[in-house]
């Protein structure tokens, strides 16, 4: 079982804060509309642009997703990664890697909001004056916690989830729909794990892979046709010969290891939730070829044996 | 391998092994070196659950469950009438393999029935093990079994390719073994138990000292309880936890509530398996391991019980009421943990926020704190939330049935039944 460990010697220090701190610039400017390329590099030279123009964002959108009035005019900012990177080192005067991290996760987890809790927390963490990360009371910063947290989640539930099939050309494939961006987060998982084969995970939501050939993992994407049995299911014939029996071993073995006596699909749902079973070869519907093992029912005294499910009464 | 032949051992064997519930994968420090296949660091996965909602994460098979014992509560026994089987080593070699590298599983647990001899037994076991580490290059997480009996050469080597070993003591008590497990003794349990804790120290120790030290059974040892088999009340299950965690330096005691399986008179005649009380019992576990009760806090000799309606530290807060209320702004850690309905995660938050400024009930609400619960122990800033003295019968009436009390549906149909049965 998989669960985190707590322990009473494990509470939180108060974290010394950075020494040198820049001071922050008031936004005292005209609050304004901002517009970027959807990159995380992106959203970096906002964060920049911002302080550089003293002008809190009233809205940070991707272009072309932009909203509101039909009067908003956004501003455009343009990418730079000079910029972006500084903002990125500067981060770490305020908070620590983690808590860092924690932000580029919130950007990952594609909620509509993402850019502005992202700001609201930088902006919060550049002037409290010391480490926000335990703020909990504050809810922006209770926000990024419970988003990198689902972020987390979702990453540990793809690094279970994922069922790699073989090809005959001894390429692992699997393909995955995760509720958010993960595929970033669980590369170096599966880099560390599976060193000696070569393996592909397909994001079908977001069209794009992460492709191990023995030396690097990179992403790959497949422009319209290429690959497009990789993408969805690989058919039958692409199949190494050997692949059904193993889908099929595993799906017995699944069967198996099932104690009916203590079945509970409420508790088999909370942790396998419906969307997932689609790509869980266990989950797809078979014939069942041998029977479960058959727990002697007790006796009624005197009686026949009860059929499963019955209670004895005395 | 003749697919449908290996198909149908996989299924018996895997079908005689599930009863053993130890499933983790987590606390290994095996890394992949060298472009090998497969890790086994900190964190275990659950790759699957099966529709009981047990969690799937090593591939949990027996080697043979043809047995020379007859123990009452065991599926495998000899006198039992089921189908037998029995892999060859490389047949759980591949298997292991295969699954590994689908991301089906994070390693093999294995484990087998006794046949001509404990040695003999345990040099298979050993002997698979060592194939897929040394071989087979793999890495993934390896839980094996020591056989009782074994000697301390197999099982030595055992501990070098395995990230876990454990021993299953299954009855709580040596009373319950003599008379359901007639062929197996206490000495012959805690012996290699007590090898392997000497093992790991003594592993640690020369960690400590040298550079590069093969290891062994990293992530400690376990062993498993049958709860509801034999006689012994909870107290003394507790207790006897207690001394596996302390005398033993295990890892985790597992609680398996029987099944019923066999018609034998020496066993008792129940239709469910104790489902609440072995879930009562975890809770215990986590609060000895996690919470920092001690064994003779949540139960006595007056109360050898735990109470199966409520958790049990519910039920400690309501026999200690003088400790209560206590106030989240000013409490200690510890004390902020006893509090019912307030887990280790939200005992962390409080005390980590309220250096930010004090806080308020709403943020506790926010923090995820039961407040159904936690609302008759706690005060906020000197104020309670619930302004009447109540009983301790009132309380856990108001807990278990007032407005917005959720029972498990577990619990409720529980009871039922042991109502129906009565």
């Amino acid at each position: 079982m998989a669960i985190s460990r707590f322990s009473a010697s494990s509470v939180p220090v108060v974290a010394a804060a950075p020494a040198a701190r820049r001071v922050v610039p008031a936004l005292s400017n005209v609050p304004l509309d901002y517009a970027y390329d959807g990159t995380f590099e992106g959203l970096l030279t906002v964060l920049f642009t911002v302080y550089d123009r003293k002008a809190a964002p009233n809205s940070i959108q991707p272009t072309g997703a932009v909203q509101g009035g039909l009067f908003v005019q956004p501003v455009e900012v343009e990418t730079n990664e000079a910029a972006a990177a500084r903002v990125w080192k500067g981060l770490l005067q305020y908070m620590d890697a983690e808590a860092r991290t924690r932000l580029f996760h919130t950007f990952l987890s594609e909620q509509p909001d993402r850019e502005l809790v992202i700001f609201r927390y930088a902006d919060l963490a550049m002037r409290a004056g010391r480490d926000i990360s335990e703020h909990y009371a504050d809810d922006n910063v209770r926000r990024v916690q419970r988003l990198a947290q689902q972020m987390y989640r979702e990453k540990h539930r793809m690094e279970a989830f994922v069922r790699f099939e073989k090809t005959q050309d001894g390429l692992f494939h699997a393909t995955i729909e995760p509720d958010f961006d993960v595929l970033p987060l669980i590369a170096a998982h599966f880099t560390k794990r599976y060193a000696d084969q070569r393996w592909l995970i397909y994001d079908r939501r977001r069209h794009y892979g992460l492709y191990y050939d023995l030396h690097r993992t990179d992403i790959v994407q497949f422009d319209g046709g290429a690959m497009p049995q990789r993408s969805t299911a690989v058919s039958a014939t692409v199949l190494d010969e050997r692949e059904p029996l193993y889908k099929l071993l595993w799906q017995a073995y699944f069967d198996h290891v099932n104690i009916p006596e203590r079945k509970n699909m409420k508790l088999h749902r909370r942790h396998m939730p419906l969307r997932y079973w689609k790509y869980l070869s266990e989950k797809q519907p078979r014939e069942q070829r041998f029977e479960p093992i058959r727990n002697k029912r007790p006796v009624q005294p005197g009686g026949p044996a009860l059929g499963a499910g019955a209670a004895v009464t005395e | 391998m003749n697919d449908q032949r290996i198909q149908e051992k996989l299924s018996i064997l895997a079908d005689a092994a599930k009863y053993d519930v130890s499933c983790s994968s987590s606390g290994g420090k095996r890394k992949n070196e060298d472009k090998g296949l497969g890790n086994a660091e900190g964190m275990g996965i659950c790759h699957s659950y099966t529709e009981d909602g047990r969690c799937v994460s090593l591939l949990k098979i027996l080697l043979t469950n043809h047995c020379i014992f007859d123990c009452a509560y065991c599926v495998s026994r000899r006198s039992n009438d089921v189908k037998r089987a029995a892999f060859t080593v490389d047949e759980v070699v591949e298997l292991t393999m295969n699954f590994y590298r689908r991301n089906y599983i994070e390693g093999l647990f294995l484990s087998s029935g006794i046949f001509s001899s404990p040695d003999y037994t345990m040099e298979r076991l050993v002997r698979i093990i060592r194939k897929l580490r040394t071989e087979h290059r793999f890495n993934g997480y390896i839980h094996v079994k020591a056989i009782p009996g074994a000697s301390e050469e197999l099982i030595q080597e055992a501990g070098l390719y395995a990230d876990r070993l454990s021993v299953n003591i299954e009855l709580p008590s040596e009373m319950a073994l003599t008379t359901l497990a007639p062929e197996k003794n206490y000495e012959e349990i805690l012996t290699p138990m007590a090898q392997i804790r000497d093992g790991i120290i003594q592993n640690k120790e020369e960690k400590a000292l040298f550079k590069k030290v093969p290891p062994f059974a990293t992530a400690g040892q376990s062993t498993q309880l049958i709860v509801g088999a034999s006689q012994e009340n909870d107290l003394q299950i507790i207790n006897l936890s207690d001394s596996l965690y302390k005398g033993y330096g295990l890892k985790r005691v597992y609680y398996s509530g029987y099944i019923p399986i066999t018609d034998d008179a020496r066993l008792p005649q129940v239709t469910h398996p104790p489902l609440i009380r072995e879930h009562r019992l975890y809770q215990t576990d986590w609060l000895m391991r996690f919470y920092g009760f001690q064994a003779d806090e949540i139960l006595d000799p007056a109360h050898p019980f735990l109470d199966l309606e409520i958790d049990p530290k519910l039920a400690w807060a309501l026999r200690n009421r003088q400790v209560f209320p206590v106030d989240i702004n000013t409490a200690d850690y510890e004390m902020i943990l006893r509090i019912p309905g307030v887990g280790a995660r939200s005992a962390k938050r409080i005390v980590a926020a309220r250096r930010f400024g004090p806080l308020s009930l709403d943020h506790l609400h926010k923090f995820g704190v039961v407040l159904k619960r936690a609302k008759f122990f706690l005060t906020c800033r000197g104020q309670a939330l619930e302004k009447r003295d109540y009983d301790e019968q009132t309380i856990r009436r108001q807990i278990l049935f007032g407005s917005g009390s959720v029972r498990s549906a577990l619990v409720t149909q529980q009871l039922d039944l042991f109502a129906q049965a009565s």
